[in-house]
């Protein structure tokens, strides 16, 4: 047993404060006042401070602790109801088998963190009552005239992040156990993914959210009733991809982007909401398309009647007469038969009436526009709608389809129109053939990396020879489109890193073909492996990402992972390649997936929509000073580079995010092959799509072998240019515990 | 349409804002004053989002004025393309918190900065590295050039027309031409 078992607040300040040392946070206010308290407003402007003496800097880290405990909340809280419903139908002795003898480190967090080893259902409920007691000291830290320290609010940012990444991994454990999710399954199959895979001749059960309990009930209530087939299945988030991991005849409608544009399709004959990012105004939005909706959890419960205790048929009855509008049902079996009985009896009245206008009223409503600008100004991508807008009006919607990729689907240009325009509907309908013909493969979401894969790639990851292991993960909040994750997550696998995905970027992936008509999922091995792109699946999926990075710790290195939290994280930050990419982050849950993997050592990349998190953790590569390692070796302090350069970051532009993945995949330990390969990797990507060379390579190059053999004249030119001096390659670790030397003296 | 209102119009700054730079004149006048002015160019310089590229007129601004030009995001490429040698180019994050640091001693060795121009980043996330300069650099005077309102700067055009704000940037590359 390691030395912090399940640790608390400030166990682990010493590295958290290690860690901000060297990455700074960098802090881009978004608002110039605090108005949590009522001696506010106050203003906080450069230098300022609020009535209870509170500066900008702190109340900066102070809303980051803020969207930090709110994602690891929901996640936390979506793992008990998880847990306690799981326990409750295969009982607390369930056994948690995640990947039969291919998995022997099945549950790594929770290994790291709490220091035990779960193996049934109900191991998890100390866990939880852990998680749920630290959440309650950090959201009290946030009260007034508590914390002043920005630095250790950031400690407690990075606590939270531990937290979620525990809680991620209890929800993800307990469904792929009893669900019979894809164990560990490299040949999990692939599904159907896109806004056109929906069969519209077919009642459908659209399920948004992220907690699958619901829709699994209403998988099996289809196969019990023999109705799979007549009825179909589809998700939108995480509960999609939870969905075909349940049954790979479910589809995946796509993100949450898409939400608004598949309900107003009029496509589904019920909705089933859950919880997480589904968009508030959807049983608004559902009632415009004459659908009822059912809400399963205490988490969004819409003021609707709760029918839990009703009789099934009573409840379809009265949604189908319309005597209430949606239903709440907490019992997941129940929702789960209401839900397909409505579907069936719906469909045929609604006949998939839509909330889109055709393209005669499209055009004739455009002629209204004033060309006000209001629509521009409201969108999130300062989409050029008023102009489409224009040529709308004049007959010509291609320019309304041609914002479609840009489009997140917010919503936001209807509701500012001061003539009833409705550009985001009327680009939908501009795009409705591109929206049909989109139908893609996704590899259902496989749950755990093997202990026999970690075994396989650790010794090349750890020394570098695998270029990186790069996630993309989270939301759809991208600046131009889906594309750029497909085309990331290609540029990578090509070049063989071992790229994992998970969540809404996993679907963006799969929602574009290569020139064969592939997807990546179709075009790459599913093998945790170079070249590799593997789908771990849903939100809570993403433990298994930080797991293998533990993993690779456990099984390669054969460190002890129990409650050794530090050790293990200053191992992976010196050693481990890994880089996640949140290439759409929107989601407070995003934010606390992201400081998980801060303290765990492992930087994260986010688009420019990310720069609203407005906090960054950031390396300063110009001073030296910043990045010293101990040689475990020796004790000696020896330069180690600016490996990885920053720890959180914020990319303007697709090109500039490709290259920061392929630098901030360096790590000190590589080896000189290992750093040559990833300096190959940096330079040429550098070159491609920046016209020039790196000015920074001989910040990278520790001796002449880590000089790629194939561009050594032009960056011995730039060594000799920046009067480069040879260092070496240490055993590197922050820790000064972990010096070796010690003990032999000793 | 020319009015101090933030473009997005969520974008709603604190109780400091931008003052309005009421004609291109007065920015050639403080660019002229500063003693240590730089230019922090984005990818939309380079972009066919609305007109023309315009990074043929930032060069001729910054040549000009003899202003350091940091290429943010990917293209410092296009401005070596058209042989002119930025002095820097690095992430618009990297840049920024180089800014905030008072002890930076700049990409030459002789220090901070007392201006720095900003253009060409998404209007969003500029209004955020404006605002991280706003609150914690207040060694440091800031411009944004772009066609819209930047509260978050210490001085920004107003909203203006593709064709008013084209006009703006050719008229303070033809002043500072004027030696």
């Amino acid at each position: 047993m390691g030395p912090t078992p399940f640790p608390d607040v400030l166990a682990l300040r010493d590295w958290d404060h290690k860690l901000l040392q060297r990455y700074k946070p960098f802090y881009m206010p978004h608002s110039d006042v605090c108005d949590l308290c009522t001696m506010g407003k106050c203003d906080l402007t450069a230098g300022k401070k609020g009535a209870c003496g509170i500066d900008i800097t702190t109340q900066q880290s102070r809303l980051a602790l803020l969207s930090a405990v709110i994602g690891a909340g929901c996640h936390i809280a979506h793992s008990r109801h998880l847990l306690e419903h799981v326990i409750e139908k295969y009982g607390p002795r369930f056994p948690l088998d995640i990947g039969g003898l291919n998995i022997e480190v099945e549950a790594p967090i929770t290994r790291l963190v709490c220091g035990v080893r779960p193996k049934t259902l109900s191991d998890f409920e100390e866990v939880l009552e852990y998680l749920e007691t630290q959440l309650t000291h950090l959201v009290a830290a946030l009260h007034t005239g508590q914390e002043a320290s920005n630095i250790d609010f950031e400690s407690k940012v990075l606590h939270a992040g531990m937290l979620d990444h525990v809680g991620l991994e209890v929800g993800d454990i307990a469904q792929i156990a009893t669900f019979g999710f894809p164990k560990a399954d490299p040949e999990a199959p692939l599904v159907e993914i896109g806004g056109g895979v929906v069969e519209p001749t077919k009642p459908l059960v659209l399920c948004i959210g992220h907690n699958v309990a619901t829709a699994v009930e209403i998988v099996d209530y289809l196969k019990e009733n023999n109705l799979f087939g007549q009825v179909e299945v589809a998700g939108l988030c995480c509960t999609a991809h939870d969905v075909t991991r349940y049954n790979p005849n479910a589809k995946i409608i796509g993100p949450i982007s898409w939400q608004l544009r598949f309900i107003r399709s009029g496509a589904p004959d019920v909705i089933v909401i859950d919880e997480q990012c589904v968009r508030v105004d959807s049983f608004e939005e559902a009632q415009k398309i004459n659908t009822p909706v059912i809400v399963t959890l205490d988490k969004i419960s819409l003021n609707l009647p709760n029918r839990t205790k009703d009789v099934p048929d009573q409840i379809v009855s009265d949604l189908v007469d319309k005597k209430i509008p949606g239903a709440l049902i907490l019992e997941p079996s129940k929702a789960g038969e209401v839900a397909v009985k409505t579907a069936l009896q719906m469909a045929p009245l609604r006949k998939k009436f839509k909330n889109i206008p055709d393209l005669t009223e499209v055009v004739e409503r455009s002629k209204k526009c004033t060309l006000c600008l209001e629509c521009r100004r409201a969108c999130p991508q300062d989409l050029v709608i008023p102009e489409a807008i224009r040529k709308a009006a004049e007959g010509n919607v291609t320019p309304l389809a041609d914002l479609y990729d840009g489009c997140i689907g917010c919503g936001r240009c209807e509701h500012v129109c001061p003539v009833g325009i409705l550009p985001h509907t009327f680009i939908v309908k501009a795009s409705e053939s591109q929206v049909k013909e989109e139908k893609y493969k996704i590899q259902c979401g496989r749950g755990a990396i093997q202990d026999t894969e970690i075994r396989n790639v650790g010794s090349p990851i750890v020394l570098g020879e695998i270029p990186g292991v790069v996630a993309f993960v989270g939301c759809s909040n991208y600046p131009r489109g889906r594309i750029d994750v497909a085309e990331m997550v290609t540029e990578f696998a090509s070049r063989r890193y071992i790229v994992v995905t998970s969540g809404c970027a996993a679907m963006s992936s799969a929602m574009y073909k290569n020139e064969e008509g592939q997807t990546v999922y179709e075009a790459f091995s599913k093998n945790f492996e170079a070249g590799g792109v593997v789908n771990v699946g849903s939100c809570v999926a993403n433990s298994h990402i930080a797991g293998a990075a533990i993993k690779i710790a456990s099984i390669f290195a054969k460190r002890n992972i129990r409650a050794n939290y530090e050790e293990i994280a200053d191992y992976i930050l010196n050693r481990v390649g890994a880089v996640g990419v949140a290439w759409g982050a929107y989601a407070q849950k995003a934010f606390s997936i992201g400081a998980g993997c801060w303290r765990l050592g492992v930087p994260v990349i986010v688009g420019p929509h990310g720069a609203k998190y407005h906090r960054m953790l950031l390396g300063r590569k110009e001073q030296e000073e910043d990045w010293y390692a101990y040689d475990a070796r020796t004790g000696d302090r020896v330069f180690v580079g600016p490996a990885p350069e920053h720890l959180f970051f914020t990319a303007e532009t697709k090109e500039e995010a490709t290259v920061m993945i392929a630098k901030l995949c360096m790590r000190p330990n590589d080896t000189t092959k290992g750093r040559a390969i990833k300096l190959t990797n940096y330079i040429d990507l550098h070159k491609r799509l920046y016209g020039v060379p790196p000015d920074d390579i001989h910040l990278f190059v520790r001796t002449l072998a880590d000089v790629p053999i194939t561009m050594k004249d032009e960056v011995i030119r730039v060594l000799d240019q920046k009067k480069w001096v040879e260092g070496r390659i240490p055993d590197p670790t922050l820790l000064q515990r972990m010096i070796r030397k010690r003990k032999e003296e000793a | 349409m020319a009015t101090a209102e933030p473009w997005q119009r969520a974008e709603i700054a604190g109780p400091t804002k931008a003052f309005v730079i009421p004609k291109p004149d007065v920015l050639v006048a403080m660019i002229k004053r500063a003693k240590r002015p730089m230019l922090v160019a984005g990818h939309y310089i380079v972009e066919v989002r609305e007109g023309e590229p315009y990074i043929d007129t930032i060069i001729r601004i910054a040549k000009a004025a003899n202003i350091p030009v940091v290429a943010t995001s990917h293209i410092v490429g296009e401005f070596v393309k058209r042989g002119f040698q930025p002095a820097a180019w690095m992430p618009a994050v990297d840049i920024t918190s180089r800014l905030q640091d008072p002890s930076w001693m700049g990409l030459d060795g002789k220090g901070q900065y007392d201006l720095a121009i900003f253009t060409g980043i998404p209007y969003y996330m500029e209004w955020l590295l404006l605002s991280g300069l706003k609150h914690f650099a207040t060694h440091l005077k800031t411009v944004s050039l772009d066609r819209f309102y930047h509260p978050q700067a210490s001085w920004s055009f107003s909203n203006a027309s593709l064709k008013d704000w084209k006009a703006h940037l050719e008229t303070i590359a033809s002043l500072l031409e004027v030696k």
